[in-house]
């Protein structure tokens, strides 16, 4: 298979990410977890950063475990789903 | 890839509402509504996102080979644990070696859907993607126990 030289060099680089590229994806994860959060890491290392990561993901999946209990609930109530639908005009 | 976050609310509300439908109408066991419903909420997001992404493919394959497969994980889990235990001092010297939070990665890959085959630049890209789509699927979940605790 005839490949440009570009063509290789992307090859090569796609196979092992440089740590600047790391840690620029690093930082866009720090962007999008919550603003106290946020404000802390601005200094903080790379294992701390993925540790606020990773206990984010957590909680969000706690949130939705809870939500699910209380729409279970409503559920269970005498809500009717085609209300729901009305409602959020969807 | 960008993200279309108001698309994406809406693809996620309306299969999750069609989904919340069925198991009002269908489910007459109160201990497997709540599990339905967060399940239907997974596979919801999952399906409104598509196949363009690997957590979301691997959410989607869970799905086909049957989410009561807690078993399966269970045992991938166990997996899991045992293949840490058996390459525990060669995680502990690469770590040594590269220091660059090998253990949180880990920890990570545990958490993001299909992230256990991921290389770390596309674990922490699908994360990204994961954390938004996961924010949108906790916002819309609200909104609907809101409208419903008011109505």
């Amino acid at each position: 298979m005839i490949m440009s030289s570009s063509c290789k060099l992307s090859l090569a680089s796609s196979r092992r990410a440089s740590e600047g590229e790391i840690s620029e994806l690093i930082f866009k994860l720090q962007a999008l977890l919550p603003e106290r959060n946020r404000r802390e890491l601005r200094r903080v290392s790379k294992e701390e950063s993925l540790r606020e990561v990773c206990s984010y993901i957590k909680k969000l999946n706690k949130e939705v475990d809870d939500l699910s209990e209380r729409l279970f609930q409503l559920l269970a109530s005498t809500v009717d789903a085609d209300a729901l639908t009305i409602i959020l005009q969807l | 890839m960008s993200l279309n976050l108001k698309s994406l609310r809406t693809r996620f509300a309306l299969r999750f509402i069609r989904a919340l439908k069925k198991i009002h109408h269908q489910e007459k066991s109160f201990n497997k509504r709540y599990y339905k419903v967060k399940v239907a909420a997974d596979a919801s997001m999952a399906a409104a996102v598509g196949p363009r992404r690997a957590w979301s493919r691997a959410l989607l394959s869970r799905a086909r080979l049957g989410w009561r497969c807690r078993a399966q994980s269970r045992r991938e889990s166990v997996e899991c644990w045992r293949r840490k235990r058996m390459h525990g001092h060669g995680h502990a010297r690469a770590a040594e070696g590269q220091g660059q939070g090998q253990a949180q990665a880990q920890e990570l890959r545990s958490l993001v859907p299909g992230g256990e085959a991921m290389d770390l630049q596309n674990l922490l890209d699908e994360t990204a993607h994961y954390i938004k789509c996961l924010t949108t699927q906790v916002n819309v979940m609200r909104g609907i126990v809101n409208c419903c605790s008011t109505s």
